[in-house]
């Protein structure tokens, strides 16, 4: 077993009217199953209202499926004594990067996991160095978070979830609101956790750019996983990507076009260089 | 009025009847303290009608501070700003007026939206223009109908929409007061690519239809670049390149010196042609890009 | 610009008197304001003034801050002193039309002017030395006895602590929206009561909405970060008294010391 395997995952919710009648029931996650081995990057790719974001909500305890079974390390989400072991073992970034600071202080703010989590002070500021340092906001540790960029803020929240030592990082489309700068600093300090400190990352977004690296790429539509592979294997469906309202990098749409138009290409290229070398000049 | 000294930096917008002029403008914040900051410094632009604009420039450029100018939100430092050859500065200048012709959708603007339903929101703009009733709702019918929302929402709640479709309410909102100059300050931020092409697709439309001068305030060239005529690049305060997007992709490594990017065909192209196939690199959109290397290697 | 607003008007600078727990600060204020309180005597106002002085001095804080928290309660000071000028009994030293003013009411009128002045400035020696997340962390310890009749002491710090955040962030997004909505020709300004009032529905009922959003958000990433309350709960930066800060507590001891002895000799 992977360190998250979703075994037939659904989760519904009853819609209710203003008065309180049921209007009928919505199905959010429809019947997911996936396995995720440890030191992965996953991509879960999908439009607004696919049930990505909701689905992330189930890794970290937040949600509970009303059907099927979701394991985080072996542990059943569904069981009310692991849930603080949970949300230890998988930490999770949101996309609003100013809703989910809670120290008035950058430093304060990273060591709130592990003052919860009980750690003793002298390591709480151990953490704190060595998860902003992995960050790279270790000089703006002083700071207070409302003078930040957008970019440098998301770079703290995940610094505060990595001092409280997790597995596996779930980040709930951490970029959407972010300028092209901020998105660049905050992939490469995912990629970073992922090569260098070997932490499984599950990355939300709808950003085609920031799955290229990616292991794995699952796509979701309407609750349910409608494609699933690597980068490559998922570019080269330009067509069906365009009916699950997404898009591909703009050199791949060019080599889709170019053969369409009768040039002997590959599928799925991902970059400029395998463009080029593609086109033999 | 005739303005002395003017600089005319722009080609792009020649031939054609001058609606909004910058001229000199700078903003100073917390002058004279050491906090001195100048987040516009010396800007000159003219916007003539019916223009479809883009303002590219990363965060903390001084574009969001340079369209809070041009409908008066935000007074200059230093300079003057005209509106159909009146200074908007002057004593008596009728602001709401001018708030009227120049209508301003900021980023994310659902987050405006309070009315029980739709069209009560949408109506909300013309009526603070002190129009009778029966023409406010006129107004608002049609505003909703140019954004392309469909008539079974009009009576809902605007808290019960999905995303994109709010923020066709919040841009109809400002539609409703039959602006002549549009401007939308990120209006594609958090949307996803579908939902992005879709709102775009919506204005170029709007545009093409009404004549409406258009400013699409923007961090990503990708979203511009197929739908403008002319592009504004601001840094640092300050107007770094004004031209038609081919010619100023043409700095595509200027452009990257400071934190911004052109399209990524303009690289694929440059590669291309480093490699000794000899296309040309102008091509800003998949299909002209996809047209010229057919022609050369097809 | 409205997120350049710092709220409890800290001062950063490094002093010996920015450097003490804020227990000390929070205790040594109370304990002052009722030294004020206590004998009525030129000397005693005399020695709190020279005490508030020596405090001051060593805060390094320019005294024009300190003057500044007083502007918001002239007026409250005005009519205490015009109350007890005019309406307390006694020897008449002046009287004109139906006012008279008496020895015994000049006397409890400068006092009171005194000693209202010397208790503003004084609580703001205290915020403008102490960060707002320190005093609500010395509120927190100070209070947690009362836990145990179940005060929800941590809670209400947390709580505090919060807002301190969101404030800012709050204003920011009313200054936004309110722009958004003078776009759409909205008028905050002009009209009499009653019309104002109604203008400021469409900035209120976006700005409900906003806030509940953000709480939503962010008691969700609390959890997140397993955030269950106090219980269990260690701190990154605990709360220890150091050799300082005994010594202000001896330092104001003595204080009350000789204003309780010089009220009682004098």
């Amino acid at each position: 077993m992977g360190i998250i395997k979703a075994d037939d995952v659904t989760f519904e919710y009853i819609r209710r009217d203003e008065e309180g009648n049921v209007e009928g029931i919505t199905t959010a996650v429809d019947h997911v199953s996936l396995d995720i081995k440890k030191g992965q990057f996953i991509a879960i790719l999908g439009h607004n209202g696919s049930g990505k974001s909701t689905l992330a909500k189930h890794m970290n305890a937040i949600l509970y499926p009303t059907e099927g079974t979701l394991w985080v390390d072996g542990m059943d989400t569904k069981e009310e004594e692991h849930v603080w072991e949970i949300r230890q073992r998988a930490g999770m970034v949101f996309q609003n990067p100013d809703n989910q600071i809670i120290g008035q202080v950058v430093e304060e703010d990273v060591g709130f996991g592990p003052e919860n989590m009980g750690i003793p002070s002298k390591e709480i500021w151990e953490r704190v160095e060595e998860s902003l340092r992995a960050v790279g906001m270790y000089e703006f540790r002083k700071h207070s978070p409302n003078k930040l960029s957008g970019g440098q803020k998301q770079r703290v929240s995940i610094a505060g979830v990595l001092a409280m030592h997790p597995q596996c990082i779930v980040l709930d489309e951490p970029t959407a609101m972010l300028d092209p700068n901020g998105r660049k600093e905050v992939i490469r300090a995912i990629r970073g956790l992922n090569d260098v400190e070997g932490i499984t990352v599950i990355l939300i977004t709808h950003y085609m750019e920031e799955i290229i690296y990616a292991d794995k790429v699952f796509v979701m539509d309407k609750g349910a996983i409608a494609m699933e592979g690597t980068p490559r294997e998922i570019f080269s469906q330009v067509e069906k990507l365009k009916e699950l309202r997404l898009d591909v990098p703009q050199v791949t749409m060019l080599a889709y076009e170019l053969k369409k138009k009768g040039m002997n290409l590959p599928d799925g290229i991902l970059t400029t260089k395998e463009l080029i070398d593609a086109l033999r000049i | 009025m005739i303005i002395l000294g003017f600089d005319h930096r722009s080609n792009a917008g020649k031939g054609k009847q001058v609606a909004i002029i910058l001229d000199h403008i700078s903003y100073i914040y917390e002058k004279d303290t050491p906090m001195e900051h100048r987040a516009l410094d010396d800007v000159c632009l003219t916007i003539p009608d019916g223009q479809f604009i883009g303002i590219i420039g990363h965060t903390g450029s001084g574009k969001s501070t340079l369209v809070q100018h041009l409908n008066g939100l935000m007074e200059a430092s230093e300079g003057h700003v005209y509106y159909n050859g009146e200074d908007i500065y002057d004593k008596d200048y009728d602001m709401k007026k001018l708030r009227s012709n120049v209508g301003l959708v900021f980023q994310y603007p659902e987050h405006q939206l309070f009315e029980i339903d739709v069209f009560t929101d949408v109506c909300f703009g013309p009526k603070n223009l002190g129009l009778d009733k029966k023409e406010v709702e006129l107004r608002a019918y049609q505003a909703l109908k140019q954004v392309g929302l469909p008539d079974e929402y009009f009576y809902q709640s605007p808290f019960e929409l999905s995303g994109g479709q709010k923020r066709r309410v919040a841009i109809a909102g400002v539609m409703a007061m039959k602006p002549k100059v549009l401007i939308l300050d990120e209006p594609t931020a958090g949307l996803d690519p579908k939902g992005r092409e879709e709102i775009l697709d919506m204005i170029k439309r709007l545009q093409k239809e009404t004549g409406l001068t258009v400013i699409l305030v923007s961090h990503s060239m990708d979203d511009v670049a197929e739908y403008v005529d002319r592009i504004i690049v601001m840094n640092k305060g300050r107007v770094m390149y004004d031209d038609t997007p081919k010619e100023v992709f043409k700095n595509y490594k200027e452009l990257e010196e400071v934190g911004l990017s052109a399209p990524q065909v303009t690289y694929i192209m440059h590669a291309l042609k480093e490699k000794g196939l000899n296309v040309n690199t102008t091509a800003t959109t998949i299909e002209e890009a996809a047209e010229e290397i057919w022609k050369k290697l097809g | 610009m409205l997120r350049d607003i710092t709220l409890g008007q800290y001062y950063q600078t490094e002093s010996v008197i920015h450097k003490l727990d804020p227990r000390v600060k929070l205790g040594g204020t109370l304990l002052y304001i009722i030294s004020l309180f206590i004998f009525e005597n030129i000397w005693g106002y005399l020695l709190a003034g020279l005490f508030l002085a020596i405090v001051i001095k060593l805060s390094k804080v320019p005294f024009r801050f300190m003057v500044r928290g007083m502007k918001a309660i002239v007026f409250l000071l005005l009519i205490t002193v015009v109350f007890n000028l005019f309406l307390t009994p006694g020897e008449v030293l002046i009287s004109f039309w139906k006012l008279k003013i008496t020895k015994e009411g000049l006397r409890i009128a400068i006092f009171m002017a005194i000693r209202l002045s010397m208790l503003i400035i004084g609580s703001s020696v205290m915020t403008l030395t102490t960060t707002p997340n320190n005093l609500t962390d010395g509120m927190e310890k100070m209070l947690s006895p009362l836990k145990v009749f179940k005060v929800p002491v941590h809670e209400v710090a947390m709580m505090m602590s919060i807002a301190l955040r969101f404030i800012p962030i709050l204003l920011e997004e009313t200054d936004k929206i309110m722009k958004a909505q003078i776009a759409r020709g909205a008028d905050f300004e002009s009209g009499n009561l009653l019309k104002r009032a109604k203008a400021l529905v469409p900035l209120l009922v976006p700005l409900f909405i906003s806030a509940f959003r953000r709480a939503n958000d962010l008691a969700m990433a609390m959890e997140a970060r397993c955030y269950r309350g106090g219980e269990g709960r260690t701190k990154m930066k605990p709360l220890v008294y150091k050799k300082e800060d005994r010594l202000a507590y001896l330092v104001i001891a003595g204080y009350l010391v000789i204003k309780i002895v010089i009220g009682i000799i004098l």
